[in-house]
């Protein structure tokens, strides 16, 4: 029997579409499709690197459990490239997958370019920003992994000030929306404790050569540098700041005392110290089990941002257990003003509590540099216990 | 002030290494390698990759510049520039483009996105220099270019090789009648050239550590370096690369990070409108 040719054409077509329907028909029922948008290349590689292996050991973790609700979890990855216009242009791409929730990005610049993308699709949006205003322009659907700069500046500004009794530091920072929202915030607190800033330098993201940066801040003569850079250019200052004998304290947030910093920086990170909002060097039993399963799986420590990644995951599950069901525009509802107990949900690792603007509030730490490890100084309690 | 001029001289006398590749390779050939900020990238990988298979560093520097003397230099000069350039110069040029963003991807997709430590040669030390600690990496850098160069100004002006090479640049044509050999004085140039992205990676990758988009700006500056000395002339590109190096480090100090990237392309500018040929160049000649 002979078929015309256009008659074979249609019938293709039409089977093709059938088993497309068919495959998004099940992957719906079967499978919560969560996905991350962060920055895996550019500027950000580390960070993005970081976050996206966490949030995969996570989905490994929940799905050889059972997954979320009965429902097994699935993860894709797209890149940013550490730039605004290709993050809106991937969590764009992202939405009309209709997954679950977003996770990422990670750069304060890139969330705030992509929230109200998300914020118009009713969904979740989990991310690794720390800039202090993120969660203050009226994002329902924006949830942080991290302290905000707010919560963590006043913290690093009041050791800097009472515990290296710092009268004058130098300021150096990046030029994005992170960086920014950092020196804002920390300059101010230094304002309310009388501690002088004398150099205010801003740098550019991917910045190769410091030298003349250190330069300004040795004309200076600060008591103590405050760094509050991305990770690579963390490491290069610090490597240009020993390279010119510059013997000060050396203080920053989080970033500055992340294993990524300690093993670009080598010897130069020794001494370096700071607040820690997330690390893989508290002595938390449920922390330091991720860690060893993390470096068994990368074969590298992970930084804050493999915690943020693993946690991001994990604080979906939550949520969509404590709605009962999975429904992904309800999902933002669940996670304000939820609190998820660590021995209820161990894939959170600390206890923590989330506010109604996305904000999360936990224990954190004092580090410091010692020998290439970051060693916990001392575990300050909740802003609101 | 001093310190900042000698981290300056060191920063571009790497750009003055790289420039004076552009130089060569386009005096010789007709080549514009876009390219050339890869080729002080891929370096680095190479040692790392070595060292990651159990290669002490010397070692692994030597596997590095043999590596690299045979495929930036040899290979790249056999497969891609000898077939291309009988289509003329800018099919070249984009080709070396398209070469630039296949090595760029390659490193990020075989080796990692992210930035890797790279060891120094030089130690994390300051010597005093007229009373101010000046950073030994820094004298150290500004040092070995400047023998580099130094011993690539003797071998071009002092060797017959050189003298060869220098005829091929004048006229490949004539030089042939009077029995240079055209062809090997072409490889010669590009495993030079080769040689010195080998340096330049060395010295400048524990600085900016090791990361697969590190050429792009160290190519820029390079390109930019050429053109403002003088893209037919070695001389002009070493000084357009020391100028380049610390201009940009004053603009850093006193102006901004982010003015700084701005104010060699107003040099480049000036030197387009008002000096063509470069500061050091000369206009229709060509000469190594």
């Amino acid at each position: 029997m002979k078929f015309p040719r256009s008659g074979i054409r249609i019938a293709a077509v039409a089977g093709a579409l059938l088993l497309a329907v068919a495959a998004t028909s099940s992957h719906a029922q079967g499978t919560i499709k969560l996905i991350n948008v962060n920055e895996l290349s550019g500027a950000g590689a580390t960070v993005g690197t970081n976050f996206k292996n966490g949030a995969d050991l996570a989905v490994a973790d929940i799905n050889a459990k059972g997954g979320i609700l009965g429902q097994k979890v699935e993860i894709s990855h797209y890149d940013t490239q550490s730039n605004a216009g290709t993050a809106r242009a991937q969590v764009q791409k992202a939405l009309d997958e209709n997954p679950y929730a977003i996770l990422g990005p990670n750069f304060s610049g890139l969330v705030k370019a992509t929230a109200p993308l998300v914020k118009n699709a009713g969904i979740a949006q989990v991310m690794g920003g720390e800039a202090g205003e993120l969660t203050q322009m009226g994002m329902p659907s924006l949830f942080r992994t991290s302290f905000g700069q707010q919560s963590s500046m006043p913290k690093i500004a009041k050791y800097i000030a009472d515990d290296v009794k710092a009268k004058s530091v130098a300021v150096i920072w990046v030029n994005n929306d992170f960086g920014k929202g950092g020196r804002d915030a920390i300059v101010k607190d230094f304002g309310a404790r009388g501690v002088k800033v004398v150099a205010d330098i801003s740098t550019e993201s991917g910045q190769a050569d410091f030298s003349a940066d250190v330069q300004k801040i040795k004309q200076a003569k600060p008591d103590a540098v405050f760094i509050y850079l991305n990770e690579e250019e963390s490491a290069r200052i610090l490597r240009e700041i020993k390279r010119q004998a510059l013997n000060v304290p050396l203080l920053g947030e989080t970033t500055l005392l992340s294993q990524k910093v300690i093993d670009l920086a080598g010897d130069a990170a020794t001494g370096v110290k700071g607040h820690v909002g997330l690390t893989t060097d508290a002595n938390i039993p449920l922390v330091q089990d991720f860690r060893k399963r993390f470096v068994a799986k990368y074969n590298y420590v992970p930084d804050h941002n493999g915690l943020k990644g693993y946690i991001a995951v994990y604080m979906i599950k939550a949520g969509t257990e404590k709605i009962g069901k999975v429904d992904r525009k309800g999902l933002s509802d669940a996670l304000h003003g939820l609190s998820i107990n660590a021995k209820a949900e161990p894939g959170v690792l600390m206890d923590v509590s989330i506010d109604k603007n996305g904000d999360i509030d936990r224990e954190s730490f004092l580090g410091e540099v010692v020998n290439g490890k970051q060693v916990i100084t001392k575990t300050l309690p909740k802003l609101n216990p | 002030m001093l310190n900042l001029v000698i981290s300056g001289l060191a920063t571009g006398s790497i750009y003055a290494l790289v420039a004076v590749g552009f130089t060569l390779l386009w005096q010789t050939s007709q080549t514009i390698n876009f390219a050339q900020g890869e080729f002080v990238m891929l370096p680095a990988f190479v040692v790392l990759a070595a060292m990651h298979a159990g290669l002490p560093f010397p070692m692994a520097i030597l596997v590095g510049l043999v590596a690299c003397v045979f495929v930036l230099g040899i290979l790249f000069q056999r497969v891609l520039v000898a077939p291309m350039l009988k289509h003329g110069v800018l099919p070249l040029a984009v080709a070396t483009m398209a070469l630039s963003i296949l090595m760029r991807e390659s490193v990020k997709e075989f080796y990692s996105a992210e930035a890797q430590p790279f060891p120094s040669l030089l130690p994390d030390a300051t010597v005093d220099v007229l009373g101010i600690a000046v950073s030994l990496q820094s004298v150290g850098v500004l040092v070995a270019s400047v023998i580099a160069v130094t011993a690539l100004q003797v071998f071009i002006n002092r060797t017959s090789i050189g003298a060869q090479m220098q005829a091929t640049a004048q006229n490949p044509t004539v030089a042939r009648i009077l029995g240079v050999p055209v062809e090997r004085m072409i490889l010669i140039t590009f495993v030079i050239n080769a040689v010195l992205v080998v340096l330049a990676s060395l010295l400048v990758t524990p600085i900016y550590l090791a990361k697969f988009s590190s050429g792009e700006i160290l190519g820029m500056a390079a390109f930019i370096a050429a053109i403002v000395g003088g893209f037919n002339q070695v001389r002009g590109a070493i000084a357009g690369g020391l100028l380049l190096g610390v201009v940009d480090n004053f603009a850093a100090a006193y102006l901004s990070a982010q003015y700084r990237t701005a104010v060699p392309l107003f040099i480049l500018i000036a030197v387009i409108l008002f000096r063509p040929q470069g500061l050091f160049g000369r206009s229709e000649e060509r000469a190594v």
